[in-house]
């Protein structure tokens, strides 16, 4: 353990010296205040004898070791709550926090710090947040057992910290996130899929608190990853309006599907918030059965004209970019809408630009209606290793379509 | 007309996704430990302890429904609520402590396996080690849905019971009289029994179990009407158990010959002259009464321990990701069903510390609770209002001191041995 390693738990109830080595008071809290830097201790909170607490600020220290902080100036100020100021026992020790790396909800045990020669200070950097078995060991000893016996037992136990960079501190309160300058940017570079994980652990207030920072993309993404109860309550909890724009960058069976979850009110509420195109996309999905392959589908597919080339087709695809990466048929419709053919698109890639459609079609077209069951859909994706369903509505329509990837959260769920 | 039918329609639909954590909770009370203690209280008593069971519902209520709404309004489990607000050192001693009392009763619980499926000739060295591997694969193996649906199937098996108890024949108005009149007899034995009936149906485990249940539910303040009212009907269900268990017992036993049992399997076999069928449902309810708690108290052992001590939990977690929470959750299981393998294990004198344990641990545990339950920075809005909260501090003092009598009791029990 190197000497400049300092551990939160040790540092609370030093004993303050100063100039005189008098003593001053223990340590009772440490405080960053991240809008000016984000990893320098920018505060040390002394209690005394007195009822109030004293601020030193950093440049005030002169030296921290295990035995004592010695002060070079005596112009302390009273403590005060500051709303700037994150005060590391209060607001991080035992608190949930998100690992962004190791994309979990860990509680914070212990923080580590680094101790630093600054000029002729010495200052204490934030280095890791430590958790798991020799954190516990060492809250459980610290007081009761020498400083020394603790470090060298600990040192056989293993660590398990997160380096600060990677921590996502939580904080409900919009006004206090702004203060303590507080930002979703190391949750925005995760996978969706991983933040609606983490998500699903956070207490509701957390939760809400995320999302209604997020940006609305990336807030779609991931809370379409979401479980369906969760997804309720995080969509009831938002400003109508932040709700409505999230589910507007939603695919629209998924956000007919949380919709289908909310109290007919609510979702009454968000839908008349919606534009108009996503508005009434999700208001035809809304009226089939969950259970139904109407229920199922989606909206979003790209169709073509029965006597198209295969240069429109490219065309075609360049107009609904959105949908490249799960893109996998291309759908050949009559003057009536009505399916005639499926095209695979890898198939374009071997054909020539003047090619009819027609011609790379696959040999048996499988489609199901808006109201056949939901148990009938999988059958069919089974027996015939389908990626995509076309689905079409009485008289033939192509309404919409089923990809695997419906099928496999149906599979899922039971 | 068709609004108000159609919101009728949508509470019975949150009601039926809230059902679980209520429901499951108050019946693993009626555990191995819970039917052995209602058992000797019909055996030996015969109706009189009866008229116990409606305070017990209500103190059952009170706690129950506090926990409840704690889950639901912070979305955090009881550990990790002690743990923010009263720190490490607190919750690692509760912790402790917990994990000796919850280990006791699991001993207790493999016990009743080997008991009930003793009556129908199978050895325990087959019992028990089948009911381990099985519980501890049911658990680490399923999804919390299946497990939870797996459990909720379990509680329907506690009817065994009601049906045993009419066949029985027991007299049903003396059982009606004395289910709403006090009697209360000078007698050392009959006063430490009413305690012990209290003692045993608050546990602190439960506290625990109930609030992390509901968080994993993902019940909301929205939905916290339906499921407060699940568990009040948890709560009464799990009564109406005990009531047909010592009905049964004091149908078969108190009014026969009255006499102290020495396990539940003892009170199945006295329901013998009453019809195989009494005898067996009796035996059948007392295993899967013993089995189903074998499942949840390891697993909820493991769940609050690590919650509150910071560490990953959760059977949707791969061993290598959360080895504390399956080494715990798996140690409970082969130190619980090991021991009462052992010949000469002194299991019962084990039981009687579990409850002295118990009844230390639990003032701790609901005088946090009700602080808990009043902050309003948690709560906010859903704080307890001035009438509840006397009415939890007088359930809480009553609690307090039944277990603090049910301790000397023990206490002095277990040094006259």
């Amino acid at each position: 353990m190197a000497e400049n390693i300092l551990f939160l738990t040790e540092l609370l109830g030093l004993r303050v010296f100063d100039l005189k080595q008098r003593l001053l008071g223990r340590v009772k809290d440490l405080a960053l205040v991240p809008l000016i830097d984000p990893v320098r201790i920018d505060r040390f909170l002394i209690g005394g004898a007195g009822y109030t607490w004293l601020t030193v600020r950093y440049d005030q220290v002169k030296r921290i070791t295990l035995d004592g902080i010695y002060l070079r100036d005596e112009q302390l100020t009273p403590y005060h709550s500051d709303e700037y100021m994150l005060r590391v026992v209060r607001d991080l020790l035992d608190q949930q926090i998100i690992d962004a790396q190791g994309r979990k909800v860990v509680r914070v045990t212990d923080i580590t710090f680094e101790r630093r020669e600054d000029r002729d200070s010495e200052v204490l950097w934030v280095l890791e947040v430590d958790i798991g078995l020799r954190s516990v060991f060492r809250r459980l000893f610290q007081g009761v057992a020498p400083v020394k016996w603790i470090r060298r037992i600990q040192t056989r136990i293993a660590p398990n910290s997160i380096r600060w960079e990677f921590c996502n501190i939580l904080e409900a309160d919009p006004q206090r996130r702004l203060r303590l300058n507080i930002s979703n940017n190391l949750l925005e570079k995760m996978h969706p899929a991983d933040l609606a994980d983490i998500v699903e652990e956070l207490s509701p207030e957390d939760r809400e608190a995320i999302f209604a920072t997020m940006d609305n993309e990336l807030a779609a993404e991931a809370l379409s990853e979401v479980d369906p109860d969760i997804q309720a309550s995080i969509l009831e909890s938002l400003e109508t309006e932040k709700a409505a724009d999230i589910l507007e960058e939603m695919s629209p069976d998924e956000a007919a599907d949380v919709l289908a979850e909310l109290e007919e009110e609510t979702s009454e509420e968000i839908l008349e918030e919606m534009d108009t195109e996503p508005k009434t996309e999700v208001r035809e999905l809304l009226e089939y059965a969950e259970d139904t392959a109407g229920g199922m589908m989606t909206t979003e597919f790209v169709s073509l004209h029965a006597n198209a080339l295969v240069g429109d087709a490219v065309e075609g695809i360049r107009g609904n970019e959105e949908l490249i990466e799960s893109l996998n048929s291309l759908f050949l419709v009559d003057e009536d809408e009505r399916l005639v053919a499926a095209v695979p698109v890898a198939r374009l890639f071997l054909a020539q630009p003047g090619q009819p459609l027609r011609d790379l079609a696959t040999g048996n077209l499988q489609q199901v209606t808006v109201d056949e069951s939901q148990d009938r859909v999988t059958e069919l994706f089974d027996k015939y290793n389908l990626l995509v369903l076309p689905v079409v509505d009485e008289d033939g329509r192509l309404s919409g379509v089923v990809t695997a990837d419906d099928i496999i959260s149906v599979l899922r769920q039971r | 007309m068709r609004a108000l039918l159609r919101r009728f329609r949508y509470h019975i639909a949150v009601f039926f996704s809230v059902i679980g954590p209520g429901f499951i909770t108050a019946m693993v009370d009626n555990d191995a430990g819970g039917i052995f203690t209602y058992s000797q209280a019909g055996a030996k008593y015969g109706y009189l302890p009866l008229w116990t069971l409606l305070p017990i519902t209500l103190l059952l209520i009170v706690t129950q429904e506090m926990c409840s709404r704690m889950g639901a309004v912070t979305g955090k489990g009881l550990s990790d609520l002690i743990r923010e607000e009263f720190g490490l050192r607190t919750t690692f001693f509760m912790m402790a402590a917990l994990l000796l009392a919850n280990l006791t009763n699991v001993m207790a619980n493999f016990a009743g396996i080997a008991g009930s499926l003793g009556l129908f000739g199978i050895s325990r060295y087959l019992s028990v080690p089948i009911g381990g591997i099985a519980v501890w694969f049911l658990v680490v193996k399923g999804t919390y849905e299946r497990v939870e649906k797996a459990f909720l199937f379990a509680t329907s098996f506690y009817i065994a019971y009601i049906v045993s108890g009419i066949l029985v024949r027991p007299d049903w108005k003396e059982a009606a009289i004395y289910s709403v009149r006090p009697v209360l007899l000078f007698d050392p034995g009959y006063i430490a029994m009413l305690i012990g009936m209290v003692g045993t149906s608050v546990a602190p485990w439960m506290q625990f179990y109930l609030q992390a249940a509901v968080v994993e539910k993902g019940v909301t303040e929205k939905e916290y009407a339906e499921s407060r009212i699940e568990v009040i009907v948890g709560c009464v269900v799990m009564t109406v158990i005990a009531f047909f268990i010592i009905v049964a017992c004091a149908g078969a036993i108190g009014s026969v010959q009255p006499r102290d049992i020495q396990s539940p399997a003892d009170a199945a076999a006295a329901l013998r002259p009453f019809g195989e069928y009494a005898f067996l449902l009796f035996a059948a309810g007392l295993f899967n009464a013993s089995l189903f708690a074998a499942c949840i108290l390891p697993l909820s052992t493991a769940y609050t321990v690590c919650e509150g001590l910071g560490f990953e939990s959760g059977v949707n977690r791969r061993f290598r990701e959360a080895p504390i929470f399956y080494w715990l959750f798996t140690g409970l299981i082969v130190v619980g069903g090991g021991v009462v393998l052992l010949p000469n294990f002194p299991l019962v004198p084990m039981i009687l510390l579990s409850q002295v344990i118990n009844g230390v641990l639990l003032p701790v545990i609901l005088i946090f609770m009700v602080t808990l339950v009043n902050n309003k920075r948690l709560m906010k809005e859903w704080t307890n209002s001035r009438s509840y909260n006397a009415v939890a501090w007088v359930a809480v003092v009553m609690l307090v001191g039944l277990t603090a009598a049910l301790v000397a009791i023990t206490i002095k029990d277990l040094v006259g041995r």
